[in-house]
């Protein structure tokens, strides 16, 4: 079965603040209701958390690290689902349940599969 | 000779359309199926001027198309037996490259299908030794071909897959006008006006797309049409309006666009005949096209509505493009669409004899639904035209100051103000009209035209009466969509 994995881009919030509880709810909402077709999943730290990482030059050069997002934008990725779907209008549909979809943007990217 | 080919490239052009559609589905891959049918083209190319178009020229190219798609698998087969010689690595890292790549045999062809048809091919090849004169005789006893209903139902999933809302418009564009009209990359350039090499990347990414994200190829279920029939319709529309309007600059294909554009709504049409939105976009297209024969001069020169000589508009085609508004209205329970009210605006145009015979008030009430409908600044700028004419041109003027200023807009204002005698701001208005648009542009001469008689106007101040208005729609379809990449 195809695999695509559903990128949410909502505002970059702190998913354990109380005022997120409430949304929160309606991602998991979803989970459960699509469990069958959700693969694996994951809620992110906010942005600010993130540290981006390069290596200079080439494999085993100096490790530098970078404080913050790799690009500040109004939306961010927040998180993912790997969803399973027959074809790109089934998994259109799956990911027209989330709720980023409509307090954001979902990007649906089809999965290479290992042969 | 020439004329004998482009006859001869003509019927494969079209014809390879379908055969196209039946093949995609059979192998399950676009860009495979597009080299069969295009070497297909190739071999028809090089036998019909010589032997003739044969009597069903889509058999002889359906069959041909499929046994060059067999050997294409092979030749890939061949080819990928090499590559496995080399390390698994490399092998692997090929696939993880090219996942939409041309070939993927376990998914895109089941090959058991394949033997079959060579065996079907075996048996015409055959056939056609022992002396059956045509391949039809010896082929539609077999199993190579497919009923007309399953061949109409292959088009259909072509248009629908090359119209998938998850393409951008422009890509559904380009790649309707290479696998529903055969058009080659470079011709579909210029009518996008880009170039050749950008196309061509275009319909790489969308085959990768369509393949690796898996737009399904089939034809949406009757509750789903109502979502997807739009962008099909939007395709067809623009690409008329493309080749009827050209929006920025001289036209330097040779492919007439607005003959392709028919061809595909009347395609639609047919294979969805019940469906009204179909039928109003035939309608418009047939309606528009009417008129085509009095648009320009014998000089070339851009003949305004109001000039034209209603005696060249196509009769038959008005009459033709009546009926379909009528019978897409009928079929039609919810208010009317973008496409309707644009052709009933048409046919409000097409059925007096005179421009001063207009029923403008009509034609403001046709506007101003339409505008609700689908909104667009071509629509407002028709719709202040029309307002005009039922003489009140202050109200025109007025409501011009909220829609955004072009070319068009500053030589409307400018005949409003010509009607009002102010002349010498009507020639400034013309100025900007004639300064935001290349000197090439199919109107700039009518514009140029206007603001010599504007200025004559304004340095000879004897009560003149108003010149003729001259400021109505250009042919273009109202709601114009602009084909930007």
């Amino acid at each position: 079965m195809p695999q695509y994995l559903a990128l949410t881009y909502t505002a970059d919030v702190d998913w354990w603040a109380p005022e997120q509880a409430e949304e929160l709810a309606e991602y998991r909402k979803f989970g459960v209701e699509y469990a069958e077709k959700v693969k694996a999943s994951a809620v992110l730290h906010p942005t600010a958390t993130a540290t981006v990482v390069r290596v200079e030059g080439a494999r085993g050069g100096p490790i530098v690290t970078t404080d913050g997002p790799y690009a500040e934008t109004k939306e961010a990725l927040t998180g993912y689902y790997l969803i399973e779907a027959e074809d790109l209008e089934e998994a259109i549909k799956i990911a027209a349940e989330i709720p980023a979809a409509w307090g954001g943007a979902v990007e649906v990217r089809p999965v290479i599969l290992a042969k | 000779m020439d004329q004998q080919y482009d006859a001869v490239a003509e019927t494969i052009r079209i014809e390879g359309t379908r055969i196209l559609a039946t093949l995609i589905r059979t192998v399950g891959d676009v860009q495979l199926a597009e080299d069969a049918v295009q070497e297909a083209t190739l071999a028809a190319l090089g036998a019909w001027p010589v032997t003739g178009v044969p009597p069903e020229p889509r058999a002889w190219l359906t069959v041909t198309a499929r046994r060059k798609a067999i050997d294409i698998i092979r030749r890939e087969r061949a080819r990928a037996a090499k590559e496995r010689d080399g390390s698994e690595l490399i092998e692997l890292n090929r696939r993880d490259l090219d996942p939409a790549g041309a070939f993927d045999l376990d998914r895109a062809f089941d090959l058991e299908r394949a033997f079959d048809l060579e065996r079907a091919f075996d048996a015409h090849r055959a056939l056609v030794a022992e002396g059956a004169r045509a391949p039809e005789c010896s082929l539609s006893a077999g199993a190579a071909l497919d009923s007309d209903a399953m061949q109409q139902d292959d088009l259909l999933r072509l248009i629908f897959t090359c119209c998938h809302p998850s393409l951008s418009p422009p890509t559904r564009v380009a790649l309707a006008l290479r696998t529903l009209c055969g058009l080659s990359p470079a011709q579909i350039a210029g009518v996008l006006l880009t170039t050749e090499v950008a196309t061509t990347k275009r319909l790489v990414r969308a085959r990768q797309k369509i393949a690796a994200a898996r737009i399904p190829y089939r034809v949406p279920s009757e509750p789903e049409l109502p979502d997807r029939l739009p962008a099909v319709c939007a395709v067809i529309h623009s690409l008329y309006t493309a080749g009827h309007a050209p929006l920025e600059g001289e036209t330097a294909y040779d492919v007439d666009l607005c003959a392709e554009a028919i061809r595909l709504a009347e395609l639609l049409h047919t294979l969805l005949s019940d469906q009204p939105m179909p039928t109003a976009v035939l309608a418009l297209l047939l309606l528009t096209e009417s008129r085509r024969p009095a648009r320009v001069d014998t000089s070339g020169e851009v003949v305004t509505l109001d000039q034209q000589d209603r005696t060249l508009w196509d009769r038959d085609l008005i009459t033709r493009g009546v009926a379909l508004l009528n019978d897409s209205l009928n079929r039609s329970d919810r208010q009317a669409d973008a496409y309707q009210l644009q052709a009933a605006i048409a046919a409000e145009h097409a059925r007096v004899p005179s421009y001063s015979a207009t029923d403008w008030r009509e034609i403001v009430r046709l506007y101003e639904l339409l505008n609700q409908v689908s909104p667009s600044p071509a629509a407002q700028l028709g719709h202040v035209v029309a307002i005009a004419e039922t003489g009140e041109v202050d109200t025109a003027l007025n409501l011009l100051d909220a829609i955004p200023q072009t070319a068009r807009w500053h030589a409307i204002r400018a005949e409003l103000l010509a009607r009002q005698s102010h002349y010498a701001e009507a020639v400034t208005e013309l100025t900007k009209a004639l300064e935001c648009t290349p000197a090439n542009h199919p109107e700039q001469s009518h514009r140029k035209r206007r603001q010599a008689l504007f200025t004559h106007h304004a340095n000879n101040p004897t009560p003149h009466p108003a010149p003729p208005s001259d400021h109505t729609q250009p042919e273009a379809a109202p709601s114009a969509t602009r084909l930007g990449l």
